[in-house]
């Protein structure tokens, strides 16, 4: 991989909730799991460093609680981090912090750089409005003014991602959960951002309709080139999906490596218990 | 005037205060400047924002017109009109042009305003962003952000499902390429007159707490896209059976017994103005 580009760089990532005190600013040792049982602080992500080549797609895998949504909403900027550099080589050369720039830079970076997926589409969709509009509302956000343009490139995007054109008036609340992700889909890659993060896609839909999803994100990342991380407590997507893989424990990396290396030759007691269970 | 009230029937500090939020409105076109309304023998929601703001400009030299959807001589208008008599010294008339603030409702008088003039409007609903996001915090922050793309997905959503932008009333205006506006619920018809218009507009919403402005010269842009500009009322065709007037915003009659529509001026000060200049249907 080294001669390979990179397209998302962190660095020391610190995610607490809560003040610290003395004793576990000093030595997480201290810590229950990623609790402080002094001041009570909750260590959400601990000096977790990553990088990410381009058109790959990383794994994140690790159970709950243990940092997944936390690392991905601090790379979606939906959340505030405590500490820690990021870098996208597709930003400036990859040379500004992208947790340092203003709100308006950081909303330029959502809009026309990164793509999200939830786990929870109601998370991600307008539930109200119709899914034409949804998937538009990024074409909105980058810019563009023109109806006729935007509702022909809705169109091609939810067939793409087999919503029947149909039904693109209709809102999303009326449609079955694998239905309400493949619309979330279209919306995140509308305006072909370099990078897609995916939370959990996958979680709370039966096995036929998984697969399709999966199907779909492994035909997009092809397709457009797409560079993904990708979260799940499901080891099953992450072999499928994933290049290389990460397994978090209370809010550290505890693993890393070639997602077939992990599957195979698990070396930290946690992904060994993880595969294990798989098994 | 009723001496038992203080000038404005607001104490000074209170009408000090407005004129704070009004100042700092005007420096900031479009921008919505919280306040702390108060309390008047009027029930919010029934013209309370503006009726602060009318009340912390008025001096004696003042002459007040009160609007409600156009007309004189609605129970609002009337009831506002005579509270503010009673209160201050300030004389009042119907006529747009000889009034120096004027206090509305709905409706932008149709005789061009002139600088020595304050149009003060009513608004029910400040906020453009409320019906995509319930929470004031993270309005604010949308506003800060200048993340406006909902306002427009709205706009996209209506040409969706008609067809055509559906927004009648309080059809959201750009202000100064900054802030997204709404210009309380006057009529798509009226919205081209607060693009660089000679006067000042003042926006008063009591119930809601919030003042802000429009000041002479201002660029103001109703949104649309390209191929959906914004349009105003179609009244091509249409004759005010009263004053004969054409191409001024109309109230539609109908008459169930002879089936006949009628148009007439919204705009009553004006309908009775041309009248009384002579001008009516039948010459």
């Amino acid at each position: 991989m080294k001669n390979e580009k990179t397209a998302l760089t962190l660095k020391h990532l610190v995610v607490k909730h809560g003040d610290g005190c003395e004793l576990c600013n000093n030595d997480e040792s201290v810590l229950e799991r990623n609790r402080c049982p002094h001041c009570k602080t909750i260590w959400a992500a601990r000096d977790v460093s990553l990088q990410v080549y381009q058109g790959e797609i990383l794994g994140v895998v690790g159970e709950s609680g243990s940092g997944k949504s936390t690392l991905m909403k601090s790379l979606y900027m939906d959340m505030e981090p405590t500490e820690g550099e990021y870098f996208l080589d597709c930003y400036e050369q990859g040379q500004k912090n992208i947790f340092e720039l203003s709100m308006q830079q950081k909303k330029y970076v959502r809009n026309y750089l990164l793509g999200m997926v939830y786990q929870n589409p109601y998370l991600g969709l307008r539930m109200f409005f119709s899914s034409g509009a949804n998937v538009a509302e990024k074409l909105i956000a980058a810019g563009n003014r023109n109806v006729a343009n935007m509702m022909n490139q809705c169109n091609r995007l939810l067939s793409h991602m087999e919503v029947p054109v149909s039904r693109v008036k209709e809102p999303p609340r009326n449609f079955s959960g694998g239905m309400q992700q493949r619309v979330q889909i279209a919306k995140a890659i509308a305006n072909h951002p370099p990078i897609l993060f995916l939370d959990e896609v996958t979680t709370g839909l039966d096995l036929s309709v998984q697969a399709k999803v999966l199907d779909l994100v492994k035909k997009i990342q092809l397709e457009y080139g797409i560079t993904m991380i990708v979260v799940s407590h499901d080891l099953a997507v992450i072999r499928m999906l994933a290049d290389r893989t990460i397994v978090m424990l209370d809010g550290k990396i505890v693993e890393e490596g070639l997602t077939d290396q992990i599957m195979e030759d698990p070396q930290h007691i946690y992904t060994q218990t993880l595969v294990n269970s798989l098994l | 005037m009723n001496k038992e009230y203080n000038y404005g029937f607001l104490d000074e500090g209170s009408k000090k205060a407005i004129r704070r939020a009004l100042l700092k409105a005007v420096s900031i076109p479009g921008y919505q400047v919280p306040f702390g309304s108060r309390e008047l023998p009027i029930g919010r929601g029934w013209g309370t924002g503006g009726l602060q703001i009318t009340l912390s400009i008025l001096g004696d030299d003042d002459i007040l017109k009160v609007i409600d959807q156009g007309s004189d001589d609605s129970v609002n208008a009337v009831s506002i009109r005579k509270f503010v008599t009673a209160c201050t010294d300030v004389e009042t008339t119907t006529d747009s042009e000889e009034a120096t603030v004027i206090q509305s409702r709905h409706r932008i008088p149709e005789t061009p305003l002139r600088n020595d003039q304050i149009l003060v409007l009513q608004v029910p609903t400040p906020e453009p962003l409320r019906h995509v996001e319930p929470l004031e915090s993270v309005t604010r922050k949308m506003h800060a952000e200048m993340d406006y793309s909902a306002v427009w997905l709205a706009l996209y959503e209506d040409i969706v499902r008609v067809g055509e932008i559906e927004q009648g009333a309080d059809y959201p205006v750009m202000v100064e390429d900054r802030y997204i506006m709404n210009p309380s619920p006057i009529p798509r018809f009226d919205n081209p007159k607060l693009h660089m218009s000679e006067a000042l507009y003042l926006f008063g919403a009591g119930r809601e707490k919030k003042i802000y402005a429009v000041p002479p010269y201002t660029k103001v842009e109703s949104l649309g896209f390209e191929d959906f500009p914004f349009k105003i009322e179609n009244m091509e065709g249409r004759k005010c059976h009263l004053c004969g007037a054409e191409n001024v915003f109309m109230d539609e009659f109908f008459d169930a017994a002879t089936g006949t529509k009628m148009y007439q001026c919204s705009d009553s000060g004006y309908c009775m103005k041309r009248r009384s200049e002579g001008m009516n249907h039948e010459e």
